[in-house]
């Protein structure tokens, strides 16, 4: 008999018989307090992520690259890493930054080099949860998981209409992993700021293995018009 | 207290040395007085409102008994999936099945370095060890984990390893063991230094360990919570990622998944989230960039499966592992990690050691709390810990009971003379003559007794019966005023 069996067969002869109704999380969240407009859930998010020291930059359709550009030139990024298939990959190519780096092959034949020769990392994110200040990050092969990690800064362009309140509201509206819903990329990701530790004496220090700095265009080409917005999760289709 | 040797025995005698040698360290005290109550307050401030708090723990503690109802069909379903997603799923009994599995992994790959996150339960299964044994370095790369290692020590608190150790400490330990670093006590140029010596290791290492905080059964997710980021190098960088978990770790939903984060990150840190939710599916897809080739997930029993078995003690297996009920714990504050000479100190580490390592080993364990109740009233799962703690005095104090099997190391603190103490004790109350009889000597020979009386006399004034028992002081009374 294998240790699985061996496992399983002691579990089984003692589970119980009946198994308690499955647990309702639903009324749990329902009851929460949530923002009433959209304007109110993007205020919401921004004070949680400065919170967690993230640096939120206001951007439209029209200006992000060249507030990128900028962004980098005060920064000091001399090289900036980005997915060249991913969905701002051409509009970034296009716009002729010269610090552009593409994340095009294997990280196996170049890991040096991504370690220590990148400034930063570019990515679209999926969504944001308000309640807790968190981008939501969805690499795939057109935009590889270490672009949000290994580079000491990490640019990402969050959309505002995609700002869910909760973590529940955004598994639940977008069905991650659920049939018929959103199926899941090899690594999902919640991001909450730049990376970093309290270990030595409870002292916060940021950049403890990933990046140092976390900054986020926010594209919200919506002037602020409170009340315009029912409370509905964001659930419109990937840009 | 360094704890070079593996910590697989806790003999009672040297659990109380240990004690005694760590109230005894002012230095040690201060530094978990003021670490704990950092932590008390800064959870406090997550959960202003009692009655939202009290719904969370409800519904939390209602996803972990739903699960663990459900346990053996949702181990098996999360089986299922992984495999479908490409991950490697492996059973293991006991510790040193773990390490074997994870050893052969390392083989197969010709490994030299393995890089790990934190994982208490490769703690739990002494891996390290078992990994240099093999010829295989295991380098731990969470700070706190990192700084431990360094020193030949052990984490002295689940969720922050080196919570025990001052910033000079620290400084100097790195400025003596770190290749050309001089001492520093700037924590930011200290992380800096970790940071620098830890990425070229992620760079080298050919495997990433991590462990998991919640795994999805329906959807075959490892889902990991950390700050540092060393997580996601570990389970990202390498070419080969092996995840080691218990096998409580399992829910059925992903929507069962925040209720149980929110808690665990508010009661560990006081934190409303980590930087970093990690969801793993599964290996490198063909035309993906990076990510690991390969991803193993060990699932670990030691003996979870004896508590499983016991209506009352399942609950010890809800737990999440956020470290408040040793947060909020006075004895775990006064004689911190290392004394509980077990991989989990603590209240939680006292309900969950006798299972894993049996009474034999752990029995004093369980008495070493004042079952002031603060774990169970802070627990974000709602375990019972004091009257967990009650049953397993009980238990290893007393045979089993007709018709259950023993639990590993039953009775092992069993002792004849406190029998007979009790047993005289049962006949003397329930025979009021011969009560009386006692009563009448010891009142009328007090100055016979004892002045040295065994451990009660070591820090108190000898016990000594009144000059007259009660009952006579009250016979008495009634006389003069009649
Ligand atoms: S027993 Fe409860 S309080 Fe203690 S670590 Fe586990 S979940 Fe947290």
């Amino acid at each position: 008999m294998s240790a699985r069996d061996r496992i399983l067969g002691r579990l089984r002869a003692a589970a119980p018989r009946t198994a308690p109704a499955a647990p309702d999380v639903h009324t749990l969240y329902e009851a929460l307090h949530r923002p009433t407009s959209r304007t109110e859930r993007v205020a919401r998010f921004c004070a949680q992520m400065t919170g967690w020291r993230g640096e939120i930059v206001r951007v439209t359709h029209a200006n992000w690259v060249d507030t990128l550009r900028g962004l980098c030139a005060a920064k000091g990024v001399n090289s900036l890493l980005y997915g060249p298939r991913g969905v701002h990959g051409e509009a970034l190519a296009a716009a002729g930054l010269s610090v552009l780096r593409p994340y095009d092959r294997p990280v196996d034949t170049w890991k040096e080099e991504l370690f220590e020769r990148i400034d930063a990392g570019f990515t679209s994110t999926r969504g944001a949860i308000a309640e807790t200040g968190t981008l939501i990050v969805w690499p795939d092969a057109a935009e590889p998981r270490l672009l949000s990690l290994v580079p000491p800064i990490h640019f990402a362009l969050l959309d505002a209409g995609r700002i869910h309140d909760t973590l529940f509201d955004a598994i639940c509206a977008e069905g991650w992993g659920s049939a018929g819903g959103t199926a899941l990329p090899t690594n999902a990701l919640l991001v909450s700021g730049p990376s970093k530790t309290a270990d030595i004496q409870q002292t916060l220090a940021y950049g403890a293995h990933g990046p140092k700095e976390l900054v986020i265009l926010l594209l919200d080409e919506t002037p602020a018009e409170a009340g315009t917005d029912p409370a509905t999760p964001t659930t419109e289709a990937r840009p | 207290m360094t704890a070079r040797h593996p910590l697989q025995f806790v003999p009672a005698e040297e659990f109380k040395a240990r004690t005694r040698a760590a109230t005894d360290d002012a230095h040690l005290r201060q530094s978990f007085r003021s670490a704990m109550d950092f932590l008390m307050a800064k959870r406090a401030a997550q959960f202003p409102d009692d009655s939202a708090l009290q719904r969370q723990r409800e519904t939390a503690e209602a996803i972990r008994r739903y699960s663990l109802a459900r346990l053996p069909e949702l181990l098996e379903q999360l089986e299922r999936r992984l495999t479908a997603n490409g991950v490697h799923v492996h059973w293991a009994e006991n510790g040193d099945e773990a390490n074997a599995i994870i050893i052969d992994i390392a083989r197969r790959h010709s490994a030299k370095l393995m890089v790990k996150g934190k994982s208490m339960v490769s703690e739990e299964t002494e891996l390290n060890h078992a990994m240099e044994a093999a010829g295989i370095d295991a380098l731990e790369s969470d700070m706190g984990e990192y700084i431990v290692q360094l020193d030949g020590e052990k984490p002295s608190h689940i969720i922050m390893p080196a919570i025990h150790k001052t910033k000079q400490q620290i400084a100097r330990l790195f400025a003596e063991k770190v290749p050309g670093v001089s001492y520093t006590e700037s924590v930011d140029a200290l992380i800096g230094i970790g940071r620098a010596v830890l990425r070229e290791k992620f760079m080298q290492a050919d495997i990433g360990l991590s462990g998991v905080n919640f795994a999805v059964a329906e959807t075959g997710t490892l889902c990991l919570v950390e700050n540092e980021g060393n997580g996601r190098m570990c389970t990202t960088v390498p070419r080969v990622h092996v995840a080691i978990t218990g096998i409580e770790k399992v829910v059925e939903k992903l929507e069962h998944v925040p209720p149980l984060y929110g808690l665990l990150t508010r009661s560990a840190t006081g934190q409303a989230i980590t930087t970093y939710f990690n969801m793993i599916s599964g290996p490198r897809k063909p035309d993906e960039q990076d990510g690991p080739e390969e991803v193993h997930l060990v699932l670990l029993d030691n003996n979870r499966s004896q508590a499983y078995a016991d209506e009352q003690m399942r609950a010890t297996l809800q737990c999440i592992r956020c470290g408040a009920c040793m947060n909020h714990c006075p004895v775990y504050t006064r004689i911190g990690g290392h004394a509980y000479g077990t991989t989990y100190p603590g209240p939680i580490g006292e309900i969950i050691s006798p299972h894993m390592m049996g009474l034999a080993a752990t029995h004093a364990l369980p008495t070493a709390s004042s079952l002031c109740g603060a774990c169970a009233e802070v627990c974000p799962v709602k375990i019972p810990i004091p009257d967990l703690l009650i049953r397993l005095r009980g238990e290893a104090t007393h045979d089993a009971p007709a018709g259950r099997a023993p639990l590993l190391g039953q009775g092992a603190a069993k002792s004849r003379l406190m029998d007979a103490v009790w047993a005289g004790w049962a006949a003397l109350y329930t025979r009021p003559a011969l009560y009386r009889a006692f009563a009448w000597l010891a009142t009328r020979f007090r100055a016979l007794t004892p002045p040295v009386q065994s451990g009660w006399t070591a820090s108190r004034t000898p016990l000594r019966p009144a000059p007259r028992s009660l009952r006579e002081q009250l016979a008495e009374r009634r006389r003069a005023h009649r």
